[in-house]
């Protein structure tokens, strides 16, 4: 039996949690009294997720290698305010208001101050040798200081109108064509990825699946993909904002209203863009596998010739660009930047991590996982505040989850031993 | 110079009509405050008033953040006290934990002013907005906009007695428009933290839970009404569903100049931080707590604590009235109005 499910390469941990998904959704959507699985909520949903997801993907990588990046949250915070008053203080009174190059400036602003950040704390870690809990708890404190000391405290709103569609909302989705397009070329990428690697795997002789498992597993993998277009084609967007959209676009407005379809956020694009990047760079390239090489066993990483050090300072350094493009997407998504953004947020990104199967050991872990880790506390979160769970409680649950979730891991990888 | 500052402070205190040390003396009394976290925007000018008021007076200001620690607070208000503390205010962080270290500085014959946030001990003074006000104010403002309709409740954060106060108020206006059924509650939920960006989930839950049905939202503070109203721009109803707030930020009073949110009311930090000041200064200088000149009685926190307190009354600023802040120099004319169209808004022209 356990040789079949290896022949089929079947991953029992990612369909539990496919799995516990289904059932968290469902009896949400029972309980609610079909409020959950509504395009909407869904669509709502994947905004929700995407700042935390974004940042899980580089928290892969930092727990592979058997260290902690407490300072995301707070990062978040600084590049946040940064961003902020760079687009509405700063470049209005330099190149305008609303000019159309401000968003790029401003994203990329963000990256590059998150990637300087994390470089600089991988440095500390990886060269001068402090450990990461200690330099990026010091990070926590001095990030979330610095946020405050950008503005002296003060909320900056409204931001650049082009930048808010990084953040979903109105104006943050593709709308219905390039949705299908998105869907189909995902698709396609799918069909091709999978048959090359099957290729690959059959020239140097290595175990592949059944042909029938194979095209399964292709087909639910489309059929996910083309899912979910085509329930981000069904939310439509309220008539007030449809509406305006029409008359801009020079037309008549009908009395009976015009479907028109929000399509993919913008967000969660940017999310599976980064999950699929980062994957790559942890399958695919010499970097992943000293990264997954470290986390096994730095020594051994070592002495085969790895340059451990560099290598770590570019895994923060990939954290803090993650955590640059999460500053913009949370940021957008709340039209202004506020000193107190990703309070806690650290903890969301080594829960999703750590619930997406990634161990605190190091060594294994993977993005898709951590990104499922994310959707799952946030179903969670969204699911019982729409059933009206107070606050408090929420975080109960979801803490019970946490460890919930973590106990399943040690004693499912316990029986695979 | 120094001599000039101090006739004048002088006569400010003799103003004052303060029992104590003799204005001949070369230096007024030192006052420590116990900040709870620098974190938020607004204690920065709080901190200049009081320091102000004090120095105005020849008086040394000392302080100490909590960093939103309750136990750090505990070793703050400590050091003050060894550090030649004369009479404290406090920002408890968290009002029940405060209270031994509170309680000790009492035996010591220091006198506690609790600054904004309630420390419920008959021995110490209190000072704050009237924020069951504050929450009537906000209730008052909204129920003029929208009489009738569904309502959604964003209120603070369930750590802070305040956002109970704040809600309570709000009630007492909005209950007899709930009783007679026009009025609707659809929705309430503490904010975790007072982070805008959980209102603004939280806003997108009840707004997908009543299909957008929602007709009124009555927010506890800027930051969760800022939330609060990106969640209803998302579906294009920013600007016709009234929103609410409080603190006078600078992003809520240009939402108020755009017309995405009805209300934000005024609680002036710079009024709070110099009467803070004056009282400290006079219990410091042997003032009986119901003697500080407004004092009144009140017993109307959780353990129903006779106590004396002062409440200041705050300002709700609406798109009328917004000149009041630009006047008082409160926030810039340019941040308040940016991007709002001529002739729109009086402030603004």
């Amino acid at each position: 039996m356990n040789d079949k499910l290896r022949q089929l390469e079947f991953d029992p941990r990612l369909a539990g949690m496919l799995g516990a998904l289904a059932a968290i959704w469902i009896g949400f959507d029972f309980l609610s009294g079909g409020a959950f699985l509504t395009p909407r909520n869904l669509w709502n949903l994947s905004v929700q997720t995407a700042s935390i997801a974004i940042m899980a993907c580089g928290m892969v990588l930092v727990i592979v290698t058997r260290n902690i990046d407490l300072s995301v949250g707070a990062m978040l915070g600084f590049v946040g305010m940064i961003v902020g008053v760079l687009q509405a203080r700063l470049l209005p009174d330099l190149i305008g208001l609303e000019h159309p190059a401000t968003w790029a400036i401003a994203v990329i602003v963000a990256i590059a101050v998150g990637t300087a950040i994390g470089l600089f704390q991988g440095a500390l870690i990886a060269y001068l040798g402090i450990p990461s809990f200690i330099v990026t708890l010091g990070g926590l404190l001095v990030w979330r200081g610095a946020a405050w000391w950008v503005t002296q405290g003060q909320t900056v709103a409204p931001l650049d109108g082009r930048f808010l569609r990084i953040g979903g909302g109105a104006t943050g989705a593709i709308g219905e064509t390039a949705t299908w397009a998105i869907a189909g070329v995902g698709c396609v990428a799918i069909v091709a990825a999978m048959h090359f690697a099957r290729d690959r795997r059959r020239k140097f002789g290595f175990p592949v699946r059944p042909a029938w498992a194979h095209i399964a597993v292709m087909l639910a993998a489309c059929a996910a993909v083309i899912g979910a277009a085509w329930i981000a084609n069904a939310y439509a967007v309220p008539p007030g904002i449809a509406r305006r959209l029409v008359e801009e676009a020079g037309g008549t407005w009908p009395a009976g209203g015009v479907f028109i379809a929000h399509g993919f956020a913008i967000p969660v694009l940017i999310a599976i863009g980064a999950g699929i990047a980062t994957t790559w760079l942890a399958t695919r390239t010499r970097f992943g596998r000293y990264v997954f090489a470290i986390g096994g066993n730095t020594e051994a990483a070592e002495l085969a010739g790895v340059d451990t050090k560099r290598t770590l300072m570019l895994v923060f350094g990939a954290m803090g660009a993650l955590c640059g493009i999460a500053a913009c997407v949370s940021a957008a998504r709340l039209n202004a930047a506020t000193n107190a953004a990703g309070t806690l947020d650290e903890l969301y990104v080594i829960a999703a991590a750590v619930i997406g199967g990634t161990s605190l050991a190091g060594g294994i872990g993977t993005i898709a996982g951590a990104m499922l880790g994310a959707l799952v506390m946030q179903s969670l979160q969204s699911g019982m505040i729409l059933l009206g769970v107070d606050a408090p409680l929420q975080n109960v649950v979801v803490g019970g989850v946490l460890v919930l979730a973590v106990w399943v891991d040690v004693v499912f990888r316990r029986g695979i031993k | 110079m120094i001599r000039r500052e101090f006739m004048f402070a002088g006569a400010v205190v003799a103003a004052m009509a303060i029992a104590g040390p003799a204005p001949a003396q070369t230096r007024g009394p030192t006052i420590g405050v116990s900040w709870s976290n620098f974190q938020e925007e607004r204690w920065k000018t709080d901190e200049a008033a009081i320091r102000a008021a004090i120095e105005k007076v020849g008086g040394t200001y000392i302080s100490a953040d909590a960093q939103s620690s309750p136990g750090k607070q505990l070793t703050d208000i400590e050091s003050l006290i060894a550090r030649g503390a004369k009479a404290l205010i406090v920002l408890a962080q968290d009002s029940q934990a405060v209270r031994p270290a509170v309680e000790r500085a009492l035996n010591e014959g220091i006198p506690v002013v609790g600054y904004d946030r309630l420390i419920e001990n008959p021995r110490a003074f209190y000072l704050t907005f009237d924020n069951v006000e504050v929450g009537r104010m906000m209730a008052r403002e909204i129920l003029k906009a929208k009489p009738e309709g569904n309502y959604v409740f964003i209120k603070g954060s369930s750590a802070d007695p305040n956002a109970n106060f704040l809600f309570q108020g709000s009630m007492e206006i909005l209950k007899p428009s709930i009783d007679a059924g026009k009025i609707k509650n659809v929705g309430e939920a503490f904010t975790d933290g007072w982070l805008p960006a959980n209102a603004q989930r939280n806003m997108e839950q009840f707004l997908t839970r009543n299909q957008n049905k929602v007709d009124a939202v009555v927010a506890a503070n800027d930051g969760t009404g800022g939330g609060a109203v990106a969640a209803l721009a998302a579906q294009g109803l920013a600007g016709s569903v009234p929103v609410s707030g409080q603190d006078a930020d600078r992003a809520a009073l240009n939402r108020v100049a755009l017309g995405t949110q009805t209300v934000t009311i005024w609680k002036d930090a710079r009024e709070l931080g110099r009467t803070a000041a004056e009282i400290a200064l006079q219990l410091a200088g042997g003032t009986a707590l119901d003697k500080i000149p407004g004092a009144m009685k009140w017993a109307e926190g959780p353990s129903k604590v006779p106590m004396n307190a002062i409440f200041l009354r705050p300002v709700p600023v609406t798109r009328d009235n917004l000149n009041v802040v630009i006047d008082a120099g409160w926030a810039p004319k340019s941040a308040v109005c940016q991007g709002v169209p001529a002739g729109r808004v009086p402030a603004c022209n």
